[in-house]
């Protein structure tokens, strides 16, 4: 069957079962819009690339199914290397289709012609330029293969306007017809290692379990738990791994690193055992490197290999997938269990806090109960600090200025326990993080790695187009929300009705926190206004319900009318206190040892 | 003049990637992008069309090799890498130089270059275009040696290399996998680490 390069192109996102696609046309792109109208794929039309990236970002993060965007050449596509570069750092699977000029113009500097392959280069898993139409479905299906297996990740399909044009003879691929003979993604990790792994994992006092991204990746989650509760170790989340453990569970500590709670930060500091699963020792979460958890042995798995031994030397470095890996130490704690003599003496293990279901387990079975009783005192360390450093803060009644950890914590309550929390980046991202409690995997959509303002009004559209079944909010700040909002034109006219709570501080609210604190209260170009955009008659002018909160008392209602909305988006706009800082702190380049913890805490007022 | 000589701040990287255009732009990417340098790079189609060989000196001083060698190995195009030890390995380079030869030293440099074993490609008025192949350090000692007369100009290639082969028990050259373990010591484990020579890095698998 002869069809053009274009239909073959949307014929081949078809095979992939794509759904749905974020996109906004042009010149170059032109005769791949064509077929999109006959075609089953839903294709939303953006005001700017950028939000159809953080939108395929957002999908492609709830749904665990790559995001896929379509831009025009040029402008277009480099309007999309941000979402790119965000995708690269937080290994989020997307695919992006971006217009060429024809073949004869390629290096004649054309009209919107630029060169993004050789930009993408470095913020891309692959990318590929076609020159020749029989190879569109063998690109396409490629581009997805290499997005989605091994360490997952944005890739790039440049494809000029004549290959789009010219005609074809239509085939769908075999695997077998792929040819990536350099790619072979690793899968199940040594069992000789994973041994290893597991002998250290039951001789550690101090041990904690570093989850990080890749569980949630590696649709790992339950088998983190298991392995949590069967052997009794604690378990920290990074902020990309929110959710991948209930927080409500009483081995949870939760966030470590720069903003992290004192008991998950000091918690890898004092440890004798990090494992690491899917995680990557982020200098957030490490602080200065070499006072870093300096006594702790290291296990590391990770399906990327060149994540082992990049940050911090391993004492077992596992190239492997989450999930498989889990499971191959599950069983082999199954195995070693038996042959542990005391395992059987364990009795009731487990201090207060062990109130976990699998803590109340038969405590005659060793595989269950033979770590417990070893990990005791860590645990009643662990409950100590945590009660001695809570996260606090506080919000005086009336007409007192508004914390933005109260509203996090009103729209917390007044919200199904598996809403989708969407946020930007900056203090408001870390309060979200912090004062939201995150029971349910996927739940949690942000901007990790590349820390891109602007995320959360894109990416919450694109999770809740992925989601439509679950209530999605995106947290914002006033400096994040106008960098994107035009977006909310896009939910509006799509029906695609998320909700955007502005903690609106007048600041840029974390560079202030930083010119407070480590500049002398020197205040450069960081002021905003809270009234300038008027927030409220943006929203309305974009379709979107507008509300303002001034005050503590209406915090609550203002959430309610919003959640009572589902034909359009909402924007609540609170105003909230410009002074709060985000604690604790560990200082860029300092050592995690030296945790500034909220001042109210230690009495010391001048922080 | 220590140049490509036996320095251990270099390493000898042996790159088979696909022959698809491109590809070279990544590998050079990569090294740029972190700030290493590329001491040399050969790179030419190999004995299968459809693969290229890239032989990359790189200034360890500069980079983590452990480091370097599994970016390579993420890179999609790239099929395997193997860092050569030179004390493993044939290594080879070709060197062109035009050297001043007026009637006085013609003789010396000529001479010269028939005790390298090396050729005459060109004659001038004044001036020889001599060719040498061989070790790069031959080729360091070669190039002392004719500065001395005036080199107008000169290139070399870059080195390539081969593993040696090994004429113990196993006949199994020595960039191969280890047939002891049965798998390749790939990145991550402690055999990898590339600080040791003569292993051979797959992609991870």
């Amino acid at each position: 069957m002869e069809i053009t390069g274009a239909q073959a192109l949307i014929k081949s996102l078809e095979m992939q079962r794509v759904e749905v696609m974020f996109g906004l046309p042009g010149g170059a792109i032109l005769p791949v819009y064509d077929p999109i109208l006959d075609s089953s794929i839903r294709h939303i039309l953006v005001r700017h690339e950028q939000g159809a990236g953080h939108m395929a970002e957002g999908y492609a993060q709830v749904t665990g199914r790559p995001g896929v965007a379509m831009v025009t050449s040029g402008p277009g596509a480099t309007n999309i290397v941000t979402p790119l570069a965000d995708a690269y750092m937080d290994s989020i699977p997307l695919v992006v289709v971006s217009g060429q000029v024809a073949t004869s113009a390629i290096g004649t500097d054309a009209f919107q012609e630029s060169d993004i392959t050789g930009i993408t280069m470095g913020i891309t898993k692959h990318n590929w330029l076609i020159t020749d139409g029989a190879d569109i479905p063998r690109v396409v299906a490629e581009a997805f293969h290499v997005a989605t297996t091994g360490r997952p990740g944005p890739v790039l399909i440049d494809i000029p306007k004549d290959v789009a044009m010219a005609t074809m003879e239509w085939y769908w691929p075999e695997p077998s017809d792929l040819d990536l003979p350099g790619y072979r993604p690793t899968t199940e990790g040594d069992p000789a290692l994973v041994r290893q792994a597991v002998e250290l994992l039951l001789a550690a006092e101090r041990p904690v379990l570093y989850a990080g991204g890749g569980i949630l990746k590696a649709r790992a989650a339950e088998g983190l738990r298991e392995l949590a509760e069967r052997t009794g170790i604690p378990v920290v989340t990074t902020l990309m791994a929110r959710g991948c453990f209930p927080d409500s569970h009483p081995l949870c500590l939760g966030m470590p690193g720069m903003h992290g709670n004192y008991t998950a930060v000091t918690s890898m500091q004092r440890s004798d055992l990090l494992i690491a699963l899917g995680s990557r020792f982020d200098d957030r979460v490490t602080g200065r490197v070499d006072a870093f958890a300096p006594g702790a042995k290291i296990i590391h798995v990770d399906v990327d290999p060149a994540e082992l031994n990049k940050v911090r030397r391993a004492d077992v470095a596992i190239a492997g997938d989450c999930r498989l890996v889990i499971d191959e130490m599950l069983a082999a704690l199954d195995g070693l269990g038996l042959r542990h003599s005391d395992a059987t003496r364990g009795g009731r293990g487990g201090a207060p806090s062990d109130a976990v279901s699998g803590a109340t387990a038969d405590p005659g079975t060793p595989a269950e109960a033979f770590p417990r009783d070893r990990l005791i005192p860590w645990r009643a360390q662990l409950s100590e600090w945590q009660a001695r450093y809570p996260l606090v803060y506080e919000q005086k009644p009336g007409a007192g200025p508004l914390k933005p950890q109260f509203v996090l914590e009103a729209l917390r309550d007044a919200t199904p326990d598996d809403t989708i929390v969407a946020s930007g980046v900056g203090q408001h991202q870390m309060f979200a993080s912090q004062w939201w409690q995150f029971d349910h995997p996927y739940t949690w959509v942000n901007s990790g790695g590349l820390g891109t303002m602007g995320f959360a009004v894109p990416a919450a559209i694109g999770a809740k187009v992925g989601r439509p079944d679950k209530t999605v909010w995106a947290v914002d700040g006033d400096g994040c929300f106008q960098m994107t909002a035009q977006e909310l034109v896009t939910a509006s006219s799509e029906r695609i009705p998320v909700k955007i709570a502005i903690l609106n501080n007048a600041y840029l609210g974390m560079v202030r926190q930083w010119q407070e604190m480590f500049y002398d209260e020197r205040y450069s170009e960081v002021y905003l206004s809270p009234d300038l955009p008027d927030y409220v008659g943006w929203a309305v002018s974009m379709g979107c319900v507008g509300i303002r909160v001034e005050s503590a008392d209406d915090v609550a209602p203002a959430i309610e009318k919003a959640n009572a909305v589902d034909d359009r988006p909402v924007v609540i706009d609170f105003r909230t206190d410009a002074f709060e800082k985000v604690f604790p702190m560990v200082a860029a380049g300092a050592s995690n040892d030296d945790i500034i913890v909220d001042p109210s805490l230690t009495g010391d007022r001048h922080r | 003049m220590s140049v490509y000589g036996a320095d251990k701040r270099h390493h000898t990287l042996t790159v088979v990637v696909e022959n698809k255009s491109g590809v070279l732009a990544r590998v050079a990417g990569l090294f740029s992008r972190r700030g290493y340098n590329i001491f040399s790079l050969a790179v030419a189609p190999s004995d299968n069309e459809r693969f290229s060989r890239i032989t990359i000196v790189v200034d360890v001083e500069s980079a983590p090799l452990e480091q370097i060698m599994k970016q390579l190995d993420k890179l999609i195009p790239v099929v395997s890498i193997t860092e050569l030890d030179p004390a493993v390995s044939r290594e080879r380079e070709l060197l062109l130089a035009t050297v001043e030869a007026g009637p006085d030293t013609r003789g010396q440099v000529i001479q010269l270059v028939g005790v390298f074993e090396g050729k005459i490609v060109d004659v001038g008025h004044d001036r020889l275009t001599v060719m040498l192949a061989g070790a790069p350090t031959k080729l360091d000692d070669f190039e002392d040696l004719i500065r001395s007369y005036g080199i107008v100009e000169m290139q070399r290639t870059g080195r390539v290399a081969l593993p040696m082969l090994d004429r113990s028990g196993d006949h199994r050259p020595r960039a191969l996998a280890d047939p002891a373990t049965g798998h390749h010591p790939g990145p991550g484990t402690e055999s990898a680490h590339g600080t040791e020579s003569g292993h051979d890095t797959e992609k991870a698998g």
